[in-house]
């Protein structure tokens, strides 16, 4: 390791910018955003499910609360959800002194949840279509076999949901990448906060924004990879034949 | 150096060098642009006030020459010199190296001091790596108190960058914030004129090193103005001196 950080600092010896120093910050960052993406989307799937089960519901109390849900986080900017969440919570009174202050105080839980709900609110929508999109015969034939309601949902209708929504899916996957870039205004040091600072330090956007640029372009390719992975498993039979 | 020990002889002296320092340096005016407070900018009334116009007249006084000051915008401030709309700047300009291949540059007279502020309740004592250890600490990001903060205490304290000056003291408000290194103008009347005793300045007024800090503000000249520029370095010696600059500088930036 240290052979190699010594192989590093001379490589970069006669560059001014992306020194050892910024390059760390750049690292961090790329931990900080995978950390936030990654805890975000997982958090925001697993509530989606039941979500978008009750958004297909019949009854209005369970149906309405997760329309408004879903509309108000896909109705409003994230940027504001953000500012909303770090900065609105300090204005209830008193929150200081309780044991929610201590995780809200520092940035990084703050914004996870925001990213959270946020993602949470579009995941339900795209397996909500992906559910209602249940061909009618597959539902017939389940009725028909005796299936109760929940076993229906957990071997015919939420399988295959799940395959439609995939391509949907990966879309957001992306999307949420690229929307942690706003993680940075509230003090998170995260890819983009790391090429601001070098940004504002150097004077340098281009070297600053392209090397970040790179990254999460790198990123992308490997979200990218991983749902056509997915997709050429799962969806297979989709497949044109003889393709 | 004569000039500089006739001016202090007083009140008739001064009557009579005033004649032989015009002889020298005419009357000229000085190119300002309003506002940038507290160095600059208007009383309600329409009247051209600021530190840099207070210092301005007294440095003409001590001269004994008239200077009348005419407003400019900023980006058109040097070019406003060259074509002769007036025969100085003072208007908070950092001397540097750019500027100096265009322009002659007096004396800083001023070097805008950094300062920390924290809650009235944090026992901070004197700032070092061990007082700021695991603190939280805000600054603006770009600003040479970012890079100065990172560099002394990026190891040791959470250093949190944000993007103007009003986020950073709803966060110190909150609580979030132990601490702010902050402009102290800024600082002033954000975190201690308008939340009063609820804030409080730690430690000393930071202007050094240079490197972090910038050498100051200084009047600027045409390049073969020189005569002229040295009658001001002298002026300012001589208020410094007697305590005239003190006053004006307590006016604005308190003690």
């Amino acid at each position: 390791m240290e052979a190699l950080t010594s192989q590093l600092e001379a490589l970069l010896a006669d560059n001014s910018i992306f020194t050892l120093q910024t390059l760390g910050y750049y690292g961090e960052g790329l931990v900080t955003t995978v950390q936030l993406v990654f805890l975000s989307l997982v958090i925001g799937l697993v509530m989606a499910i039941p979500l978008a089960i009750g958004r297909g519901s019949r009854h209005r109390w369970i149906n309405l609360p997760i329309f408004l849900y879903c509309y108000v986080f896909r109705g409003t900017p994230l940027l504001v959800q953000l500012y909303l969440i770090y900065y609105g919570v300090v204005f209830i009174e008193g929150i200081q002194d309780t044991w929610l202050w201590a995780i809200l105080e520092k940035p990084f839980v703050p914004a996870l949840i925001a990213f959270t709900l946020n993602t949470a609110a579009y995941t339900t929508e795209i397996f909500r279509g992906a559910i209602k999109a249940t061909p009618r015969g597959e539902i017939e034939a389940a009725r028909a076999y005796g299936m109760s309601h929940r076993l229906m949902l957990r071997r015919i209708v939420l399988p295959s949901a799940f395959r439609r929504a995939l391509p949907a899916y990966g879309n957001e996957v992306i999307f949420m990448l690229h929307a942690s870039a706003i993680a940075s205004v509230v003090t998170i040091m995260d890819l983009t906060g790391a090429a601001r600072f070098v940004y504002a330090r150097f004077y340098a956007p281009f070297d600053a924004f392209l090397f970040v640029a790179a990254i999460y372009l790198c990123l992308t390719f490997t979200v990218l990879f991983l749902f056509r992975y997915l997709e050429r498993r799962l969806l297979a039979h989709l497949k044109p034949a003889g393709g | 150096m004569k000039l500089h020990k006739i001016l202090s002889l007083g009140a008739i002296g001064a009557t009579l060098v005033a004649g032989t320092a015009s002889a020298e340096v005419d009357d000229i005016r000085i190119g300002v642009d309003v506002p940038y407070e507290p160095m600059e900018y208007r009383t309600p009334a329409g009247e051209l006030t600021g530190f840099d116009i207070d210092l301005g007249n007294a440095l003409c006084a001590e001269i004994g020459i008239d200077c009348e000051w005419v407003v400019q915008g900023w980006d058109g401030i040097i070019p406003g010199l060259m074509a002769r709309k007036y025969d100085a700047i003072m208007s908070s300009m950092t001397i540097n190296e750019q500027r100096r291949e265009q322009v002659l540059f007096s004396e800083p007279y001023i070097t805008p001091p950094s300062a920390w502020f924290a809650p009235a309740d944090v026992e901070l004592g004197t700032l070092s790596e061990e007082t700021l250890e695991g603190m939280t600490i805000g600054v603006q990001r770009g600003t040479l108190q970012d890079n100065y903060a990172t560099d002394m205490y990026g190891d040791v304290a959470d250093v949190n960058r944000y993007a103007t000056a009003d986020d950073m003291v709803l966060d110190m408000d909150s609580g979030r914030l132990d601490a702010v290194f902050l402009d102290f103008p800024i600082g002033k009347s954000t975190l201690l004129d308008s939340d009063a005793g609820d804030y409080k300045v730690v430690g000393e007024m930071i202007t050094e090193p240079k490197e972090y800090f910038g050498e100051g503000f200084g009047m600027a000249f045409r390049q073969r103005d020189q005569e002229l520029a040295e009658a001001f370095n002298e002026a300012l010696a001589e208020l410094k001196e007697n305590g005239t600059y003190d006053e004006i500088h307590a006016e604005y930036f308190g003690n």
